[in-house]
């Protein structure tokens, strides 16, 4: 019987009908919200749509390939993707690395002070986007931001992270890190399920404290890391608000639209509701979809051989 | 526990189709309810109610609409172009948008606001008593697409006692004579340990190159908003200029890092905490230090190389989009809104609120000259401040030595290539001329591209 016709015969029984009538909402939502609009974006991309075509004033006409030619061409391209690797190289370490060391610290002191601690580390996490993306130019401000204050009192001259280009990228990374609590929660989620038995086992052969870390947390909790891996690796190709709100934003009076922080998605934006390039921006969507696909597969074929799930052989 | 799955998944299906037939109804219900009970309803984007000199006018405004059987919607918030073009695409447009006068001539190059040469004639709308240069900047090919509101004119805010304490006259910082202005930004600049404690003269850029491009005679965009100037000799030398004014100062990211520091709309602001000695800044500020602050000040004129007055409008105007089903109605809200009555009558009533509370009255500044005269010669009166007096009479009187910019199709692009520009130079990643030559190469072709 073929796949299809084996699909299709399910349909014989009773709870298939119900798990499809639970599913429907979803599937509605998808096609209407997520796919739906996809096709069009797709298909923009290849027109010249724009605010003339928007209001109904001139026909929506196929312009080909034109517009990722002109992608191609397009410097700023180049910078705003450069800016969004350079990001997310610093982001997604550093959160993968500080979320996993405070999740292992938890894991090693008491019930209640972890309650605590797991609580205001997960802070951060609910702060809205738009007030973090303010509170960058306060606490980053390099003559009178608290992060320099605290470097000066251990003897550091902090660098000016919200105008000096070198320093604007780590100060966005620094503060994308800080609300590392929804990666903390899984990992400690993924700690607490390593069995017992092989640390004791790995202890009885004379493994270190690195050897036990390395041979058998890192691979137990790999598919953990590998998740985070890829949905951080995500967010970062895609981010927006904070570095929008703090130097983009109507409120900034211009003087602080450093090129440093122009993000792939904030030029996007721009390209689409301020300079009504609809048919560009639709295009320049469907590059940085077919560059976080490309990642992503790649992430996944290396995952392959990194990534332990328990239960295979 | 079949019989169990069929019930639950019926319900799940059931409670999902109600819930989106019942939502429907409520919006088709309401979208009834809404024409049931007005004849007319007419609805504005992007102004939203306000101070008493937005709230007065359109209350006469809206008794104007009363009177054609019309009720307004006048949600807040300011002009977005998002929810505009949310509002185009799904042809449910607004009667009529207030929009920053800069924006009119890229929409009305597309065709997406109504040309309001018709309005002006039906209404008999006297044109010659709006600020000529205000109607310029909304003019795109000779068609007017808005009628202008505010110009806050733009002058020097001086704080006498940085002045005071540098040795600095207000006389010395004409901006006739850089030479002398870099020597008393210098004089009243103030370093601690690296870091900033007093700026000295803000030259405020990117957002008033304009204005510097302009005290040397240069207007960066041509009057028909098809050529840009950024890369003249001229822009060069002003932005060399103010770039080194902010080099004397610390250079740009201790200069900048200081600025944010400052507390701009509160009590310990900068003028109030002597953190700079003076800074060009819209008419607008006087009322927030007039709230805020005893600091004395005095404000000296931004002046051109042959010593005359100068300043930078800017503001917003009424336009009118295509697709609004109440044209007539939103002339006439124009009209009213911009009247020099609807003026005075704002105006008396913030004069008398200020006068309660014991505060300088520091002057509303419109588009429409005839309004300005009736303000200042019928109504403004001393609230015995000397300081804001003057400031008030410099105000009136720089408004006619005031230049906008013209209105261009691709007026986001070209003031984003300008501002990218300045940004560039200012955190030493290129030259004056090399990020002008560039922001210049930027604009050109978005203006080509976007003129029809």
């Amino acid at each position: 019987m073929t796949r299809a016709r084996r699909w299709l015969s399910g349909f014989g029984k009773r709870e298939t009908w119900a798990a499809y009538l639970f599913l429907l909402p979803w599937i509605f939502g998808f096609l209407a919200l997520t796919a739906g609009p996809m096709i069009i974006s797709l298909y923009l991309s290849f027109t010249n749509y724009g605010l003339e075509q928007i209001a109904g004033i001139e026909p929506t006409k196929r312009v080909g390939l034109e517009h990722y030619h002109e992608l191609a061409n397009d410097d700023k391209i180049t910078l705003a993707l450069k800016n969004t690797f350079v990001y997310t190289l610093m982001m997604v370490p550093g959160t993968m690395i500080v979320a996993l060391a405070l999740a292992m610290v938890l894991m090693r002191i008491s019930k209640a002070l972890g309650d605590v601690f797991r609580t205001v580390f997960y802070l951060p996490q609910i702060t809205p986007p738009v007030a973090v993306g303010v509170l960058i130019l306060t606490l980053f401000n390099g003559s009178f931001g608290l992060v320099n204050r605290g470097l000066e009192f251990i003897g550091i001259q902090g660098p000016f992270w919200t105008t000096d280009p070198s320093w604007i990228k780590p100060a966005l990374a620094i503060m994308s890190i800080w609300a590392v609590g929804g990666t903390m929660v899984i990992y400690l989620a993924a700690l607490a399920g390593v069995p017992k038995h092989l640390y004791e086992a790995a202890e009885v052969d004379g493994a270190s404290a690195w050897r036990r870390f390395k041979d058998v947390t890192l691979p137990m909790i790999s598919p953990a890391l590998f998740f985070t891996f890829i949905v951080l690796t995500i967010a970062g190709l895609q981010t927006f608000t904070e570095a929008y709100t703090a130097f983009f934003g109507p409120g900034t009076g211009g003087a602080e639209n450093p090129d440093a922080a122009l993000f792939y998605a904030i030029y996007l934006f721009r390209e689409a509701f301020v300079n009504f390039h609809m048919g560009y921006a639709a295009a320049m969507s469907w590059l940085l979809f077919a560059i976080i696909m490309v990642i992503t597969l790649f992430q996944v074929f290396v995952s392959r051989r990194f990534v332990f799930y328990q239960g295979q052989r | 526990m079949l019989r169990r799955w069929k019930q639950a998944a019926f319900l799940a299906a059931l409670a999902a189709l109600v819930a989106t037939v019942f939502g429907g109804a409520t919006g088709i219900a309401s979208a009834r309810t809404e024409d049931r009970t007005a004849s007319k309803h007419f609805r504005i984007m992007g102004f939203g109610p306000g101070d008493e000199i937005a709230n007065v006018r359109a209350d006469l405004a809206t008794e104007a609409l009363a009177r054609a059987d019309a009720d307004v919607q006048n949600p807040s918030g300011g002009f977005d172009d998002q929810k505009f073009l949310a509002a185009l695409a799904s042809r449910d447009v607004p009667d009529i948008v207030y929009m920053d006068r800069k924006k009119i001539g890229s929409y009305a190059a597309r065709g997406v606001l109504v040309p309001l040469n018709s309005c002006i004639k039906n209404q008999k709308l006297k044109m010659s008593q709006y600020r000529k240069v205000s109607v310029a900047s909304v003019t795109y090919k000779g068609r007017i697409y808005g009628i202008p509101e505010f110009t806050n004119p733009i002058t020097i805010i001086a704080v006498n006692s940085v002045l005071r304490d540098a040795g600095v006259k207000p006389a010395d910082l004409n901006t006739r004579n850089w030479a002398k202005l870099r020597t008393a930004a210098k004089k009243m600049y103030k370093s601690s340990d690296g870091k900033v404690t007093r700026i000295g003269f803000d030259p405020k850029l990117p957002e008033f190159f304009p204005l510097w491009a302009k005290s040397l005679g240069l207007n960066l965009l041509s009057k028909n908003g098809l050529r840009a100037f950024l890369n003249h000799p001229k822009a060069i030398q002003a932005l060399t200029y103010t770039n080194q004014l902010i080099k004397d100062q610390g250079g740009f990211d201790r200069f900048n890092a200081f600025k944010q520091s400052w507390d701009f709309f509160g009590n310990k602001n900068q003028v109030d905490q002597a953190q700079v000695g003076a800074w060009p800044q819209e008419s607008w500020y006087y009322a927030v230090l007039a709230r805020t602050t005893k600091a004395e000040l005095t404000a000296v004129p931004f002046r051109n190389k042959a010593g005359g007055q100068i300043t930078y409008l800017q503001g917003s105007a009424w336009a009118i989009p295509k697709g609004s089903k109440l044209q007539g109605l939103a002339c006439t809200w124009a009209r009213v809104m911009t009247a020099p009555g609807s003026w005075y009558k704002a105006v008396k009533v913030r004069f008398d609120n200020q006068r309660r509370l014991g505060r300088p009255f520091t002057g509303t500044f419109t588009a429409n000259r005839t309004a300005d005269v009736k303000i200042f010669e019928d109504l403004y009166q001393s609230f015995g401040s000397k300081a804001y007096d003057n400031a008030v009479r410099l105000l009136v009187n720089v408004q006619k030595y005031g230049f906008e910019q013209p209105a261009s199709p691709a007026g986001a692009e070209y003031y984003q290539a300008m501002q990218d520009a300045i940004n560039r130079m200012l955190s030493g990643k290129q030259t004056p001329r090399a990020a002008l030559n560039q922001a210049q190469r930027e604009a050109q072709t978005a203006i080509n591209k976007a003129k029809k």
